[in-house]
């Protein structure tokens, strides 16, 4: 059960596996998320966290079970990458991928929320509402100086702002972010877990994290995965009591 | 276009300058319009270089900006002067065949049988193939320029791309294409006059100018195409829709969540830059005079590739230098006027080695200056590039390398 205001669902992923060459990286995994939820996802290396993210994201086809979208109840599972960032899931990667042959402008107006077709972007020109946007989203994410830089040039750290200020250009309803605190300094990663717990005042968000420091500081409800199955879930102290988790995860 | 687009556009206005002073330059020189130092088979082979510069520009849209590497831009091309090669002959014996006839009335069923003799006389036959239907009108065979190779690339885009078909494998699949088209050309039964092709196309119905003044107007023309496809393809690249397209270059699945119709943008461009190619080639067989299925050979779009990749890709203008630096020396060399080179045990002929220099050259500029000529531009502004791993920059195959995208 999701609790306060994520009452809403808007995410219900049920049964789904998965297998590559015959491993089940997913293995009848079932999970849900509100609309205004945070949600850390924890688990050892290989539990398939991010192949889950895959699957949420259309990348990866699952052998069995259903991914529902919305007040619909959309099945997303018909969908390609492209239909289902545009219902309004986004994506943070575990590597940053950014643009890096263009400039941190271009990779904000690219991302940021407008028609997505040829036709449409062939005529699209960037206003001042646009340009002001992506400024906005800039100073968010502290790269307000590096704009007309090439993200290439980036350090590793402000890569990872770039794709954070991408997802939060593109205004989607599931943030979908997979390990943001690599390569963070201690308070840049302070700095995240405040704007992603600011986010989930309104979105929903799922954040997969190995690190338990900024995990506790998220203070949200956690699912623990494990061997492409959710092995348990609920609050930090919960999870960390059981001893399932402590065995094949916090034990070593 | 906006305001503001030349000016945030510099190379552009450069372009332009330098295109109109080289038209400018010939025409003053050329047998109509001056002294003659330039001789009308001169003019032609200008005029024509420019229409390969403008089919370079297609391919490093196609190639340079969105990483989709195609082998078979030259089909094309060969298309679009092949549809406006129909209309020039049948008018052009149209003309013969009326003129033969003097002042003895003939009926329009007669005038047809006549002008299918004397085309298709060569091949055996005499019947005029249903695709000539329309080819006694400019207007229609104009249409079916832009129309063919349109939808040909429409057709062949939207089945390859759809299947998520990439890289090497796209690759082969265009000079499948071309090799299909050029052997299906070939036929006599293709109703276009198999390996003989069509021919005299350099005299244009209706006109009662000379060659000496009709190649400086082919040259003209191809001038104004040449500008104007630079306008419009710098006009693409430069807004948000040339960043979506480079996305896709260096990294696809990425555009992909950003929720573009990424197969939508590749079967556009592909689409767009074929009609681009076929208007080229529209232009360059009047001033050739003769095309047949040889042309679409598939080495013809690896040429193609060869130039853009010496020029340098992604930039446009370097697509421009690649095509006319490499199609006006390899002129040069293949017209037999340079002189052969005696190494005593063996002389060296240019006719038969140039190929071996060209296909060295490009091994060359790809190892050591991979932004190819157009890095001399950058020379001559004194643009530094920033240092930088050297990574390619995004996992596609068709991406950018670090070298390539030094600013
Ligand atoms: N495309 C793939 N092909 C084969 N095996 C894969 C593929 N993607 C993931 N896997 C395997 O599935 C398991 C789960 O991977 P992943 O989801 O990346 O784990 P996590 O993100 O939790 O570290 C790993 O053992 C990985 O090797
Ligand atoms: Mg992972």
């Amino acid at each position: 059960m999701s609790t306060g205001a994520g009452a809403a669902t808007l995410l219900e992923v049920s049964g789904i596996s998965v297998s590559f060459d015959g491993f089940k990286a997913i293995n009848n995994l079932s999970f849900s998320i509100g609309r205004a939820e945070l949600r850390a996802v924890i688990g050892p290396n290989g539990a398939g966290k991010t192949t889950f993210m895959d699957i949420v994201t259309g990348k990866t086809r699952p052998d069995e079970g259903s991914v529902l979208w919305g007040p619909m109840s959309t099945n997303l599972l018909k969908r390609n990458e492209a239909q289902i960032a545009r219902a309004g899931i986004g994506r943070k990667f575990q590597k940053p991928t950014v643009f890096e042959d263009q400039s941190v402008t271009d990779n904000l107006m690219m991302a940021l929320k407008a028609h997505r077709a040829p036709w449409r972007v062939l005529f699209w020109r960037a206003g001042a509402r646009d340009a002001a946007r992506v400024r906005e989203v800039a100073e968010q994410v502290g790269l307000a100086e590096q704009l007309p830089r090439k993200a290439g040039e980036l350090s590793h750290g402000q890569k990872q702002w770039l794709e954070i200020g991408m997802l939060l250009a593109q205004e989607p309803q599931l943030l979908l972010v997979d390990e943001p605190a690599a390569g963070m300094t201690l308070a840049e990663r302070e700095q995240t877990t405040a704007l992603l717990v600011a986010l989930a005042r309104d979105h929903a968000v799922v954040v997969v994290e190995h690190d338990m420091e900024f995990v506790r500081r998220l203070d949200c409800k956690v699912t623990v995965l494990h061997e492409g199955s959710v092995l348990a879930e609920g609050s930090l102290d919960h999870v960390t009591a059981d001893k399932r988790v402590i065995e094949v995860y916090l034990g070593r | 276009m906006k305001p503001g687009f030349l000016s945030k556009n510099p190379s552009v206005l450069w372009f332009l300058a330098i295109l109109a002073c080289f038209t400018l330059v010939i025409t003053l020189l050329s047998h109509a319009y001056g002294p003659g130092v330039i001789s009308t088979s001169m003019v032609k082979t200008l005029g024509k270089t420019l229409c390969l510069c403008l089919i370079a520009i297609a391919m490093d849209l196609v190639w340079g900006y969105t990483g989709i590497l195609s082998l078979g831009h030259f089909a094309f091309f060969g298309l679009g002067g092949y549809m406006i090669g129909m209309w020039l002959m049948y008018e052009r014996t149209r003309d013969i065949v009326l003129a033969s006839a003097g002042d003895f009335p003939m009926t329009q069923q007669e005038v047809r049988d006549a002008i299918g003799t004397q085309i298709f006389g060569v091949v055996g036959g005499s019947d005029l193939p249903a695709i000539w239907t329309f080819a006694g009108s400019l207007p229609m065979q104009l249409l079916f320029v832009v129309l063919v190779p349109g939808l040909l690339a429409l057709i062949f885009g939207w089945l390859a791309f759809r299947s998520r078909v990439t890289g090497v494998y796209l690759s082969i699949l265009t000079q499948a294409m071309t090799l299909a088209l050029s052997l299906y050309l070939f036929q006599n039964e293709s109703g276009l006059r198999g390996n003989n092709g069509l021919s005299g196309l350099q005299n244009i119905p209706g006109l009662a100018a000379d060659q000496d003044h009709s190649s400086v107007w082919f040259l003209w023309a191809s001038a104004f195409a040449l500008a104007l496809g630079y306008v419009l393809s710098a006009a693409i690249v430069s807004g948000k829709f040339g960043s979506v397209i480079r996305g896709i270059r260096d990294d696809e699945a990425r555009v992909r969540f950003l929720g573009y119709p990424v197969e939508g943008y590749k079967l556009f461009v592909f689409t767009l830059t074929a009609v681009i190619a076929a208007i080229a080639g529209a232009l360059y067989y009047p001033q050739a005079g003769i095309i047949n299925p040889g042309e679409m050979a598939p080495i013809a779009s690896i040429y193609l590739a060869v130039w853009v990749a010496i020029g340098g890709r992604g930039r446009l203008y370097g697509a421009v230098m690649g095509a006319f630096f490499v199609s006006i020396v390899s002129s040069w060399f293949t017209g037999g006027r340079v002189p052969d080179l005696p190494l005593g045990f063996y002389t060296v002929k240019w006719v038969d080695w140039w190929q071996v220099l060209l296909g060295l050259s490009f091994v060359l500029v790809t190892l050591l200056a991979p932004k190819g000529l157009s890095g001399l531009v950058d020379l001559l502004a004194h643009i530094r590039s920033p240092r930088r791993g050297g990574t390619p920059m995004g996992p596609d195959q068709g991406s950018l390398q670090q070298e390539e995208a030094r600013e």
